[in-house]
């Protein structure tokens, strides 16, 4: 009952913030808005694995990639696919890559499990690159509709719309899991997988559940990227930013809970946006280790950490 | 014994070319007490963590009141309701001691068959209290002295409703007064029908707590019996001794 009053309120918030958007009447608020609410899906959906679970992920930028790929390759194959549509398609494609990709590593720990992640979007990359159909290291051109499918408004309106309402369903996500038998088993497997065990938490499981959601979530932020940039190729898709900004978002804001990801990915995306219009776009990334630097040192319980004990 | 609990028959482990356990063979009847010994490096720990699943044994086989546990894992075992405690407690460190708790009411009590545990709140509450932790049941396991870290080493333990309790040196490092309390403690459970197996050094408590005593040196049993025979048979004193 509790996670249905949030998810009500979550949509409140979203529906004021497109009307905050739609008030303002520029573009730009939309483009800038969509990256920092696909940025706040990806911190969520990093935090699942990373600050729940104790799985430090690198590959953030492999599922991602591949959510915008499985787009492309619907796009060239299946026109008539509504966005949302793809969008499932590209989360349960990077979900069961997820799968996969924990099945192979989770029996390796701490850093040897993130250097496998990484490894593993090289991988990724590099298959992309070479596989002709979606553009190869050409890139993807797609051709963004001009105006919104379901209301009276340009396409970039859509998108942002979608995104918002992918924010709400994988922050309610990440509340219910914290909330619940399972976030007690993450919590558990993060503190000590071996006393978990012997407490009857099926670790295995527990932490493929964790890779499958995670790694479904981000495709599903993925997917509607191609639209966004509408030109797609290896490496914007697979950019390491992408890797190092989920990471730093989550720790920024906290790890613990929900909101921690959500604080950090409207902080400093938004103040990536900012930056990258009034000084420069290097500037962010600088932001970012800046920032980074600065709360590992002086606040490693992140944001919310200030406010609890 | 037909009613034994727990069977151990030919367990055997090597790390490498050493040989941690050899044809170990061990029945606990349900309801008993049985304190295990050895000296360091005996194979006491091995042994625990190839009962519990932690490790996995070369050979033998182990059988827990009719479930042959070759092949399960420790998180299955403990749901059929084999629970342990660390030799150095392993509290989950970011959670409060009653989410300490709650963690395997929630994945080995509540999942048992025909077991539902309809207030796991009051559940936490009641483990917390038999182990004397109530008032600090909101507190991190950082803020705990040994001897509290201990108790809810057991109190988490106790909360997979087991029927074999494995204490695993619940009791080294801890003052006179301490091994009284965890000793009073581990007679409460037994009386309340779970069947214990003690590891201990503190002869004093081993001697006070079993019914049996087993003992192991360099990965073999080498005498099993009523604490007063044991610790009167040459080997054994031999083996603490030197001879």
């Amino acid at each position: 009952m509790r996670n249905v009053r949030f998810t009500v309120l979550a949509l409140l918030v979203a529906a004021a913030t497109f009307a905050a958007a739609r008030l303002i009447d520029n573009a730009y608020v939309f483009f800038a808005g969509y990256v920092v609410l696909q940025y706040i899906v990806l911190a969520t959906a990093w935090n699942i694995l990373g600050g729940y679970t104790g799985y430090v992920n690198f590959g953030t930028a492999a599922f991602f990639a591949l959510g915008a790929y499985t787009t492309v390759v619907l796009h060239k194959t299946v026109l008539v696919l509504p966005l949302p549509a793809m969008m499932l398609v590209g989360g349960v494609i990077s979900g069961v890559i997820g799968l996969g990709m924990g099945y192979l590593t989770l029996r390796l720990r701490g850093t040897f499990f993130s250097i496998a992640t990484l490894a593993m979007a090289v991988v990724a990359q590099t298959l992309i690159t070479n596989w002709n159909f979606v553009g190869g290291s050409r890139g993807a051109y797609i051709i963004r509709p001009s105006d919104s499918p379901i209301f009276s408004g340009d396409y970039i309106q859509y998108l942002f719309v979608v995104m918002l309402l992918l924010s709400v369903i994988s922050v309610s996500i990440a509340r219910a899991i914290q909330h619940s038998r399972l976030g007690y088993g993450f919590s558990a497997i993060r503190d000590d997988e071996l006393a978990a065990e012997a407490s009857g938490v099926p670790t295995l499981k527990l932490k493929l559940i964790a890779t499958t959601l995670s790694g479904g979530l981000m495709g599903m932020a993925g997917a509607p990227l191609p639209y966004y940039v509408t030109y797609l190729d290896p490496a914007s898709g697979f950019s390491l930013s992408y890797a190092v900004n989920t990471i730093a978002m989550p720790l920024i804001g906290g790890t613990a809970t929900w909101l921690g990801p959500v604080i950090g990915a409207v902080l400093l995306g938004t103040l990536q946006q900012v930056a990258t219009v009034t000084i420069s776009s290097a500037l962010s990334l600088l932001l970012v280790g800046l920032l980074l630097v600065g709360f590992v040192i002086a606040a490693p319980k992140g944001i919310v950490g200030w406010f609890t004990r | 014994m037909s009613d034994a609990l727990l069977t151990v028959a030919g367990l055997g482990k090597h790390f490498g070319g050493f040989v941690a356990l050899s044809d170990v063979q061990l029945q606990v009847a349900e309801g008993e007490r049985l304190g295990l010994i050895g000296p360091n490096g005996s194979g006491k720990s091995t042994l625990v963590n190839c009962l519990c699943g932690t490790l996995r044994n070369d050979t033998g086989q182990v059988t827990f009141s009719g479930h042959k546990l070759n092949g399960l894992s420790a998180h299955q075992r403990t749901r059929l309701g084999m629970a342990r405690s660390f030799q150095l407690p392993r509290p989950f460190p970011t959670l409060t001691l009653a989410e300490n708790v709650r963690v395997p009411i929630l994945y080995a009590a509540d999942v048992k068959p025909g077991r539902v545990v309809t207030n796991p709140r009051q559940r936490c509450e009641e483990l917390l209290d038999m182990v004397g932790l109530l008032p600090k049941a909101d507190r991190k396991p950082a803020d705990l002295t040994q001897i509290e870290m201990r108790k809810l080493e057991l109190a988490r333990a106790m909360a997979s409703e087991p029927r074999l309790l494995i204490a695993d040196e619940a009791m080294a490092g801890l003052s006179h007064q301490e091994v009284d309390d965890i000793l009073a403690l581990l007679m409460k459970l037994s009386a309340q029908g779970v069947t214990i197996i003690m590891i201990e050094h503190i002869m004093r408590a081993v001697l006070a707590f079993s019914q049996r005593l087993v003992v192991l040196v360099a990965g073999r049993k080498i005498a099993d019996g009523t604490p007063q025979d044991v610790v009167r048979q040459p080997d054994v004193v031999a083996a603490y001794l030197g001879s």
